[in-house]
């Protein structure tokens, strides 16, 4: 956005170095350290913290941000951005109470939920590929229009009437203390990882990131990939809304009400480069795993919400800002 | 020339008021009465002064997600010394906003600047953080009308020719911003730094302390809105303004404010705050919920930005590829 094409340099070390060495020095590995830390000072400052059911709720507070994470991750890799994801939630949040209220069976709903969640990607990905129109406007718009039409349909009520199975998916738990959402976690992450690492499609998306113009010169359709992702990430909303409207068994025009913030921190706080081009999913997961604790332990110590937020815009600046400065500090001629 | 004047930006979104309030005034021809229409514009008046600064930023290929809640936190801080100290004078009081709200503003633009980090996640991250200060300062206690001082709260509202302070600020403001945006060398440096950074670099322009500067306008106007926010609603508390940035950017963005930077004036920004307000004054009065305000907004910066490319397209053919092109 600011950066400057010949404000940065490239520097290529003329030997490597071991390779321990470089595994231990990179992101996720700090990122894994500052989790066993962060889980062993919760051990000590709560007895209650080790507890297996306490920490299988524990794992609710970023499951479901964290699948949306994952497809922010891409996004954000490939040089866009989506605001509009928590609005995307409760959009679909609101068809399914609807829906609900005309009493349909559950793959109904999830049917229709996961329709919006992709009606919505589609209509941020036609803005943004098709019109060409910048990524952060086009979301802050559709992020007010998505959750504006949520008001529109709820006013001050609230959905309510949901069928009892639809609970299975936010409450409940396929082995001893391993929830749905926490299986379902899982999977994605596989499977984000492997499209990311893996695939043509990840290698066309972190080159798009890297350079656009380069990328449709070689023969990447650029257009048609970040449709696709944005439509990803739509559905990924959609996945994390049935949960979320699962869990809470209602819906609010105000649900998942500054999502965004989060699941941006947790990308970012994952070593996902913001301006694209870099990333991974092993970061977006340990980040998802710091900030489900960190949130578990402060609600432990009865820490208010919004001091929480506080700490998560801090840690936004701070895990971009610290590199940066330590770069300043370690590259400046002797 | 005339065909210039005939397809220029500000006056189509005039064209667009003008023909808006004729509509709904052979409905409801009371809209178009003197006095509604002088509520309308005070209403609409802090949404002037936060569009105006945000325009500046925006000049700069930024963003500023902070400012309602700058606007929040430096509110709630006068409400504060209001209570506590109810014999300083309002001057002081607005003074001491603006130095709150420039100090908010210059956070954002010194971490753009010195460590290079995107507008979008400082100023998301700020938002959170001077949202949740005012947490902190108040306890979540609200500062209620009684609480406050009566000159705290009568400033605003005296009417000076008709019209009252708080319409004058922004009649002001625009005047200031607009001598300072056409008629001054950081003017000149806001549109160079969107343009074309590489070129401005060439032409002696500092990028990064250009972009601190429109930061810290935007805080500076943040901050006076506070004031006058917290005084004329007469309350204070944690969330008010909330979600006001995103009215503020669609201001800027009807306005022809191009988001890519370098495009847009003084005139559009106000144009296109006076668009936004007619329409939110218009909403009750044709009888349409509350609640559809959110979408209406929402759907007036997707249609505005669409506009505004299509718009931008028309300008002439590339003879150089910009590095950037297709990010």
């Amino acid at each position: 956005m600011s950066t400057i094409a010949d404000k940065t340099t490239h520097q290529i070390p003329d030997h490597l170095r071991p390779r321990w060495h470089r595994t231990l020095m990179t992101w996720e590995c700090m990122l894994f350290l500052v989790a066993v830390g962060i889980f062993i000072i919760n051990s000590f400052a709560s007895p209650y913290f080790l507890d297996p059911w306490n920490l299988s709720d524990a794992t609710f507070n970023f499951t479901e941000k964290a699948m949306i994470a994952f497809a922010m991750a891409l996004l954000i890799v490939s040089g866009e951005i989506d605001l509009s994801v928590a609005a995307i939630i409760a959009l679909v949040s609101t068809a399914m109470g609807f829906v609900a209220q005309l009493g349909v069976g559950v793959p109904v709903l999830i049917f229709v939920g996961i329709c919006v969640g992709l009606l919505c990607g589609a209509f941020n990905g036609f803005l943004v590929s098709i019109m060409g129109l910048p990524s952060i406007v086009v979301t802050i718009g559709t992020m007010s229009l998505f959750r504006g039409i949520s008001y529109i349909v709820l006013g001050d009520q609230a959905f309510t009437a949901y069928p009892a199975e639809l609970s299975f998916f936010g409450q409940g738990y396929v082995w001893w203390v391993i929830s749905f959402e926490l299986v379902l976690f899982a999977v994605t992450a596989l499977i984000f990882g492997v499209l990311l690492h893996k695939t043509a499609f990840g290698r066309a998306v972190t080159m798009i990131g890297n350079n656009p113009v380069g990328a449709l010169y070689s023969g990447v359709n650029v257009n048609r990939v970040k449709f696709t992702l944005f439509m990803l990430t739509g559905l990924m909303s959609a996945i994390a809304a049935i949960c979320l409207t699962s869990r809470l068994g209602s819906t609010r025009p105000s649900i998942a009400f500054g999502w965004e913030l989060e699941i941006i921190t947790i990308v970012v706080l994952g070593g996902v480069n913001i301006l694209g081009g870099s990333g991974t999913i092993v970061g977006v997961v340990i980040a998802a795993f710091i900030l489900g604790m960190v949130t578990f332990g402060f609600g432990l110590l009865n820490v208010p919400g919004i001091v929480m937020s506080i700490f998560l815009g801090l840690l936004l600046i701070g895990v971009i800002a610290l590199p940066r400065i330590w770069q300043r500090f370690t590259s400046r001629p002797a | 020339m005339i065909k210039r004047i005939l397809t220029s930006r500000e006056l189509l979104l005039a064209a667009a008021i003008a023909g808006l309030i004729a509509l709904i005034a052979t409905k409801f021809p009371g809209f178009i009465a003197p006095e509604n229409l002088i509520n309308a514009f005070n209403d609409t008046s802090p949404l002037i002064i936060l569009a105006l600064g945000q325009m500046i930023v925006i000049l700069t290929r930024c963003i500023d997600l902070s400012v309602a809640a700058n606007l929040a936190l430096t509110g709630m801080i006068v409400a504060m010394i209001n209570t506590q100290l109810p014999w300083v004078p309002v001057p002081v009081l607005i003074a001491i906003a603006v130095a709150f709200g420039t100090v908010m503003g210059m956070i954002n633009g010194l971490l753009t600047w010195k460590l290079d980090i995107p507008p979008i996640v400082v100023t998301l991250g700020t938002m959170t953080i001077y949202r949740g200060i005012i947490f902190l300062l108040s306890e979540g206690q609200w500062i209620n009308a009684h609480e406050m001082s009566d000159s705290f709260k009568a400033f605003p509202r005296q009417t000076i020719f008709n019209l009252p302070v708080l319409s004058w600020f922004a009649i002001i403001i625009t005047l200031l911003l607009f001598i300072l945006v056409t008629r001054t060398p950081l003017g000149r440096a806001f549109y160079a730094v969107g343009g074309n950074p590489n070129a401005a670099v060439y032409a002696g322009i500092d990028v990064g302390k250009t972009q601190f500067m429109a930061f810290t306008v935007c805080g500076a106007l943040a901050g006076l809105t506070g004031y006058l926010w917290v005084s004329r609603y007469a309350v204070a508390y944690v969330d008010i303004a909330g979600g006001f940035e995103l009215d503020v950017v669609a201001a800027c963005v009807i306005g022809g404010i191009s988001i890519a930077g370098g495009i847009g004036s003084v005139i559009g920004a106000f144009l296109g705050a006076i668009f936004l307000g007619v329409i939110k004054n218009a909403l009750p009065v044709i009888g349409i919920s509350p609640f559809a305000q959110l979408a209406i907004s929402g759907a007036a910066i997707v249609l505005a930005v669409m506009f505004n490319a299509r718009a931008g397209r028309k300008q002439g053919r590339l003879i150089l590829k910009r590095e950037d092109s297709g990010t």
